[in-house]
């Protein structure tokens, strides 16, 4: 920005400082090339022709954050400043002596107009609205802006946000990286999602701009040929997206892995788990009735997302278990169907625990149904305090249960049990275990009080359905 | 920045904005006879139970089948299957059973 030489000074009338110094405007006027901008009052200061700044370009341009500034340009550049009214430094600064005389030496001034909350969205939109690449939605008076919402498809058929340039811009600033950069390429309708995209739907789901880099990083592990979102979205069963998130940003941005982990009540665990949802719908296309064939569905495709309680856990973290360094945040990718309990509060051997643990997975999806099911054990402190008294460490209590799910079968063949369900007669002489090899995901979360943990059963699993798919943060900080 | 009309918001499209091309259906075969049909399984349970017999209906009027099959059921057909059914078929049943 091109300003003349001389004295510049920014003020505006809603501040009384910049009132009193009025006189001192006018001395300046008089013995020097005095140029004056006013940020909210184009008649402030009488008779000393004010240019017009209500804009705030000028304010911007130069940084102000104090009215009045006092700021002198030589050269078309700015020298030196100060801000507030303080008369050994204005006189100095212009080199004018006698300044104010009837002024108290010094006094604050107040905040610029530029940094004011009212103003701060029509600054933010006027200085980067032009990077967005989004298509621009006017939402008309006489809409209510969040039944104009709904009324466009855009939610899952809870209220959204209304994602607002400037909304959208502060999401924006939860990452380092460019809005056009791409994260995904969405199913069904294989759609590529920017983050501009991405963080649209975050705005939508509720999100915070530090949960970006968690619901980019999940879009990411969503959207790859393992995890499968295509098949997860379209099939009739009940799964849907389950996100296990690990590592330091899950404590900063205050996720819950605590106490109803599972529940409601916390907004990064709801709104993360959320946006992904919203990302498949709005960017994807996938909604349910259409590409979404669910038979019943479950609640947990509206949001199913918790942190891991790593630090209470003897199995270390599920990250780690999947080749994640410590110390760096990750989410998991689980397709997975609803809650379903573990109940015993009697076992205090942890044999008998994972006797436990076992006979319930064992009815995941079908008792009599083997390696067709992943599953996701959710194991609860009391829970894990038996292990950890025992000195059972994440693989031990992994080999205990695959050692007691390996199913005769003479047990699970069709018709045995009186249950036309379960494997074909040929296999009856053979042994097969109820989970194939990695199909069986251990995270720690919970409540100091219950014991219980908690089975989610997957979906199809491995190369026929879906893996558990594992991404960092760190790159969409 | 665009100026609203009082009251108004502006919002950003959530969606992918995707602009659908047009494209026509190939003709519709007139008859079956002495033409190449593809029938693609998608591999759901005993769906090559019902094509079978859907292939034999479609031999017995005189075309000529070609089978086809998708590794899952869960996702969409690779590009070189759908390529090599379109390089050599001049219709296709796509078909499930469970």
């Amino acid at each position: 920005m091109d300003l003349a030489d001389g004295l510049v000074v920014i003020v505006k009338r809603d501040c009384a400082t910049c009132v009193a110094v009025v006189p001192v405007l006018a001395q300046l006027a008089e013995r020097a090339h005095l140029t004056l901008y006013t940020q909210d009052d184009v008649g402030f200061p009488e008779g000393l022709s004010p240019v017009d700044d209500t804009s705030l370009d000028v304010s911007l341009a130069l940084d102000i954050e104090t009215v009045p500034t006092l700021i002198r340009m030589e050269g078309g550049a700015e020298v030196v400043r100060t801000a507030g009214w303080h008369r050994e430094r204005w006189e100095a600064l212009t080199g004018l002596a006698g300044l104010g005389p009837d002024l108290p030496p010094s006094r604050p001034g107040c905040g610029s107009r530029s940094l004011d909350a009212d103003v701060l969205d029509e600054i933010l939109v006027r200085r980067r609205g032009a990077t967005l690449a989004s298509r621009h939605i006017e939402v008309g008076g006489l809409e209510d802006e969040l039944e104009a919402m709904f009324d466009r498809g855009w939610s899952d058929g809870l209220p959204v946000i209304p994602p607002t340039p400037a909304r959208v811009l502060r999401m924006l600033e939860g990452t380092s990286r460019a809005p056009s950069d791409i994260v995904a390429i969405v199913p069904p309708d294989l759609v590529t999602a920017t983050v501009e995209k991405v963080a649209v739907n975050a705005v939508l789901a509720g999100c915070r701009p530090e949960h970006l880099p968690v619901v980019l990083a999940a879009v990411e592990a969503a959207c790859t040929d393992e995890f499968n979102a295509h098949g997860l979205l379209a099939t009739t069963y009940f799964s849907g997206p389950v996100i296990v998130a690990n590592g330091p940003i899950t404590r900063r941005i205050g996720m819950n892995s605590g106490g109803n982990a599972l529940g409601q009540g916390n907004r990064p665990n709801l709104t993360i788990g959320r946006a992904i949802q919203l990302v498949i719908r709005n960017v994807g296309g996938g909604r349910p009735g259409e590409v979404d064939r669910a038979t019943l569905g479950n609640p947990g495709k509206l949001s199913f997302c918790f942190a891991e309680d790593e630090d209470g856990s003897p199995f270390g973290s599920l990250a780690a278990s999947r080749g994640v360094p410590e110390g760096r945040s990750a989410v998991t990718l689980f397709a997975g169907e609803g809650v379903r309990g573990v109940v015993d509060q009697i076992s205090r051997e942890p044999e008998s625990l994972a006797r436990s643990f076992a006979a319930c997975l064992r009815t995941v999806g079908h008792p009599k149904l083997p390696m067709a099911f992943d599953a996701l054990l959710v194991v609860s402190p009391e829970h894990a305090r038996v292990f950890a008294d025992a000195g059972w460490d994440r693989a031990r209590l992994m080999a205990e249960i695959d050692g007691a799910l390996q199913l005769p079968g003479r047990e699970i063949v069709r018709g045995a049990g009186g249950i036309a369900e379960g494997v074909p007669e040929s296999l009856a002489d053979a042994t097969l275990p109820k989970f194939r090899p990695g199909g069986l995901l251990l995270a720690h979360a919970g409540g100091g009080a219950g014991m219980f943990s908690a089975i989610i059963g997957g979906w199809v699993s491995g190369s026929m359905g879906s893996e558990p798919v594992t991404r960092e943060v760190e790159p969409w900080l | 920045m665009a100026l609203t009309t009082a009251g108004s918001i502006v919002v950003l499209d959530p969606t992918g904005e995707r602009q659908l091309a047009g494209r026509p259906r190939a003709p519709r075969l007139a008859s079956l006879e002495g033409r190449t049909i593809g029938v693609l399984d998608i591999s759901k349970a005993r769906g090559d139970v019902f094509l079978d017999r859907v292939s034999e209906l479609l031999t017995a009027r005189g075309a000529e089948v070609r089978r086809y099959r998708k590794p899952t059921f869960t996702k969409p057909a690779p590009p070189d299957l759908r390529a090599e059914i379109a390089e050599h078929c001049e219709g296709v049943i796509e078909a499930l059973a469970d």
